[in-house]
C-alpha cells in the first residue's frame, strides 16, 4: 500500500504572532514553527497502517523554505520518502489553486491513500483532502476516528458526526481521508529515526516541475486584523490571594453561585 | 444577483445551522437586492421553507438523496448550480457540509470560502473568516464568476428569519451515473451520554493548560467546592484524561450555564461555539493573547496552579 500524508507547517501554539504592516500576512521572523497537530495524527495512522499491512509512507508538504522541517520530522518518525513543494509562485494561491499544484505533483504517484489532518491550525480551510479526492478521482471520508483495511479493494472508516454520533463508511481504494485528532497516539521520533532520516530521499518540486493550467487565485485575502471584542472583559489582577478574594466576591454578589 | 442556499435536514428535520445561513442570505439580499433560492432534497423540508421570505424553493427529489451520500449530494447540487447559475452558493458549516462541499468546489472549479463568521458590504461583498485558532479575523473577496460560502454556527440568528411565502419548484436529477465508491453505513451513538452538561448551572472547564493528567485533581477539587460539573476542550479528551462525554464544542456538547469557569483553555473556535450561550464566562489563562479572553466577562492572566488552590480554600472558608 502506498500512503501519502499531507503535513502543513503552522505556527506553534505558543508562538507569538504579529500582523505585518500591510495587514496581509504575519511577520515570519518571530514565529516558532510546528507541524499541524491533526496532521501528526494522520502521519501516525499512516505509519500504523504500514506496520500492519506493509507498503510505503510518503510525507508531503507545500510551504516556504522552513517547511522542509516537517518533511524531515516525518521521515524521522518512520516515513520512507518526502515530497517538498516550494516556490514563491505558490505563496499567494487560494486553496483551490493549491490543490491543483498537489494534484499535479501526485499525478504519477498512484497513491492508494492520502491522509491529512481534518483542519490546519492557521487558515483552517478544511478542504484540501476533499479537493484532492475530486481532482485525483479518489473516494473520501472526513473526520475519521478509526480505519480498518477490508481487502485490497476497500477500507472501512469510522467517521465522527455531530453531537456524539458516529458512522462507519466503506470506501473503495484509492481514498483520501481527513483524520480527526485523538484517533491514535502520535509517536516521537527516536534517535535512530533521526539518524536514518538523513539517508531518506526528499523530492523537491518547484513551479518548473508542476504542470497545471495557469493558476489565478479566484479568492483574495484583503486584510488580517485582531477581532473586535464581542464583550468588555474585566481583568482581575493582584496576587493569587487577592484574585481569589475578588472571584469570591463576584461568585457571591454578581453571579450568585455562592451564598 | 442570485444566491442559492442549501438546507441540510435529517429525515425532514431542518438543521438549524442551515436556517442561520438562510438568514445570512436574507440579510445580504436586503442590502443587494439579490434573490434567494433555498435548495432541499426533502419534500417535508420544502413545505416548511415556504413560510420564509425567499424567492423560491428548489426541491430536488430522488430516492438516492434520502440518506446522506457525498457523491449523490454533489451530483444533485452540481446540476442545480449549472441550471440556476447563482453568484453565491451558501451552506451552514456543519460536519456534513465539510464532507461534501469542498469536493463540489473542485468538481465545478468554483472557489469555496469556508467557515465564515460573518460578511460585510464594502464595495464588494466581503466574507469574514476567523484564522489562527481565533486569534485573528480575515476579510476575503472573490474576483469573478461564482463562489461557495459556508457560515459557522452562530453567525446569524435563525429565530430572526423573515417570514413570507415562497413556492416550491420540483426538479429531477439523474443520479444513475454516480460512482458507488463511498458507502455510508448506519449512524450510531457510542454509549449513553454519561454527563449531560446542557442543564448544568455551574461548569468548571479545563483545557490544554492543565499540562498533565495528575493535575486534574485540582479541577476535581474546585468543581466539588463549587458543586459544578466538569467540562473540557478537545485536547484533554484526546489525551484520554477525561471521557469524551465531558467535551464541549463543535464535536461535543453545547452548554449554557450561569457560570462557565475556563481553566487553561485557549478558546479555539471549535470550543467557543459550544459555550457562547453561557451567562457568565470567567477565564484563567497565562497567555494574555488567548482568544478565550475575547468572550470572557472576567479575565485573569495568570497561573491556574497558583490561583485555583487559593480559590478552593477561599470557597471552603466562605
Amino acid at each position: 500500500m502506498k500512503i501519502c500524508v499531507l503535513i502543513k507547517q503552522v505556527p506553534d501554539k505558543n508562538s507569538p504572532l504579529t500582523i505585518s504592516g500591510d495587514h496581509l500576512s504575519l511577520l515570519d521572523s518571530n514565529i516558532t514553527w510546528a507541524s499541524n497537530e491533526s496532521d501528526l495524527y494522520a502521519l501516525e495512522e499512516a505509519l500504523l497502517l504500514k506496520e500492519a499491512h506493509g507498503g510505503e509512507v510518503v510525507v508531503c508538504t507545500l510551504g516556504t523554505e522552513s517547511a522542509l522541517q516537517v518533511v524531515k520530522d516525518g521521515l524521522a518518525k518512520g516515513a520512507d520518502r518526502g515530497i517538498f513543494i516550494s516556490d514563491a509562485e505558490f505563496n499567494s494561491l487560494d486553496i483551490l489553486s493549491l490543490s491543483k499544484v498537489f494534484a499535479s505533483a501526485f499525478k504519477d504517484e498512484r497513491f492508494d491513500l492520502i491522509l491529512s489532518g481534518l483542519q490546519s491550525d492557521d487558515h483552517g480551510n478544511s478542504q484540501l483532502g476533499l479537493l484532492l479526492a475530486e481532482l485525483l478521482n479518489m473516494s473520501h471520508a472526513t473526520l475519521v476516528m478509526s480505519t480498518e483495511i477490508q481487502n485490497d479493494k476497500s477500507i472501512k472508516v469510522k467517521r465522527e458526526l455531530e453531537s456524539g454520533w458516529f458512522q462507519w463508511t466503506e470506501l473503495d481504494f484509492p481514498a483520501s481521508l481527513t483524520i480527526q485528532s485523538g484517533i491514535n497516539t502520535p509517536r516521537y521520533s527516536s534517535l535512530r529515526g533521526i539518524m536514518m532520516m538523513k539517508n531518506k530521499p526528499i523530492d523537491k518540486l518547484t513551479a518548473n516541475e508542476i504542470t497545471t493550467e495557469k493558476l489565478i487565485p479566484q479568492v483574495k485575502l484583503n486584510k488580517i486584523y485582531i477581532p473586535e471584542k464581542a464583550k468588555e472583559t474585566t481583568y482581575l489582577d493582584g496576587s493569587p490571594d487577592e484574585i481569589s478574594e475578588k472571584l469570591i466576591d463576584i461568585f457571591k454578589n454578581e453571579i450568585k453561585v455562592l451564598n | 444577483m442570485k444566491i442559492l442556499v442549501y438546507i441540510q435536514q435529517d429525515q425532514g428535520n431542518i438543521s438549524s445551522i442551515s436556517l442561520e445561513a438562510l438568514k445570512g442570505a436574507q440579510e445580504i439580499s436586503a442590502q443587494t437586492g439579490a434573490t434567494v433560492t433555498a435548495v432541499t432534497f426533502n419534500p417535508q423540508t420544502s413545505k416548511q421553507l415556504t413560510a420564509y421570505d425567499i424567492s423560491e424553493i428548489l426541491l430536488i427529489e430522488d430516492e438516492a438523496l434520502n440518506i446522506y451520500n457525498p457523491l449523490h449530494f454533489i451530483k444533485a447540487m452540481e446540476e442545480a448550480v449549472i441550471a440556476e447559475s447563482p453568484n453565491y452558493i451558501m451552506f451552514g458549516h456543519s460536519y456534513e457540509a465539510r464532507d461534501w462541499v469542498p469536493r463540489l468546489s473542485a468538481r465545478m472549479n468554483i472557489p469555496f470560502i469556508s467557515d465564515c463568521i460573518h460578511y460585510k458590504m464594502d464595495n464588494n461583498l466581503t466574507f469574514i473568516r476567523s484564522i489562527y485558532q481565533g486569534k485573528f479575523n480575515s476579510n476575503w473577496v472573490f474576483s469573478e464568476g461564482s463562489c461557495i460560502v459556508s457560515f459557522q454556527s452562530g453567525a446569524f440568528r435563525a429565530d430572526s428569519l423573515k417570514a413570507g411565502s415562497a413556492s416550491v419548484r420540483n426538479v429531477s436529477v439523474d443520479l444513475s451515473g454516480v460512482a458507488n465508491s463511498i458507502k455510508p453505513g448506519e449512524k450510531f451513538q457510542e454509549a449513553e451520554k454519561s454527563v449531560d452538561l446542557s442543564q448544568a448551572e455551574i461548569i468548571v472547564a479545563v483545557g490544554r493548560g492543565i499540562g498533565k493528567e495528575e493535575n486534574l485533581q485540582l479541577v476535581y477539587d474546585l468543581s466539588k467546592a463549587l458543586s459544578a460539573e466538569i467540562a473540557s476542550s478537545r485536547p484533554v479528551v484526546d489525551s484520554g484524561w477525561l471521557e469524551p462525554s465531558h467535551q464541549v464544542g463543535s464535536s461535543g456538547q453545547t452548554v449554557a450555564p450561569n457560570l462557565y469557569l475556563a481553566l487553561g483553555i485557549s478558546g479555539a473556535i471549535q470550543h467557543v461555539v459550544g459555550i457562547k450561550g453561557s451567562k457568565n464566562i470567567i477565564a484563567i489563562n497565562k497567555d494574555v493573547n488567548a482568544p478565550i479572553f475575547e468572550i470572557a466577562d472576567y479575565g485573569i492572566v495568570g497561573d491556574i496552579f497558583e490561583i485555583v488552590p487559593k480559590l478552593i480554600t477561599a470557597i471552603q472558608d466562605s
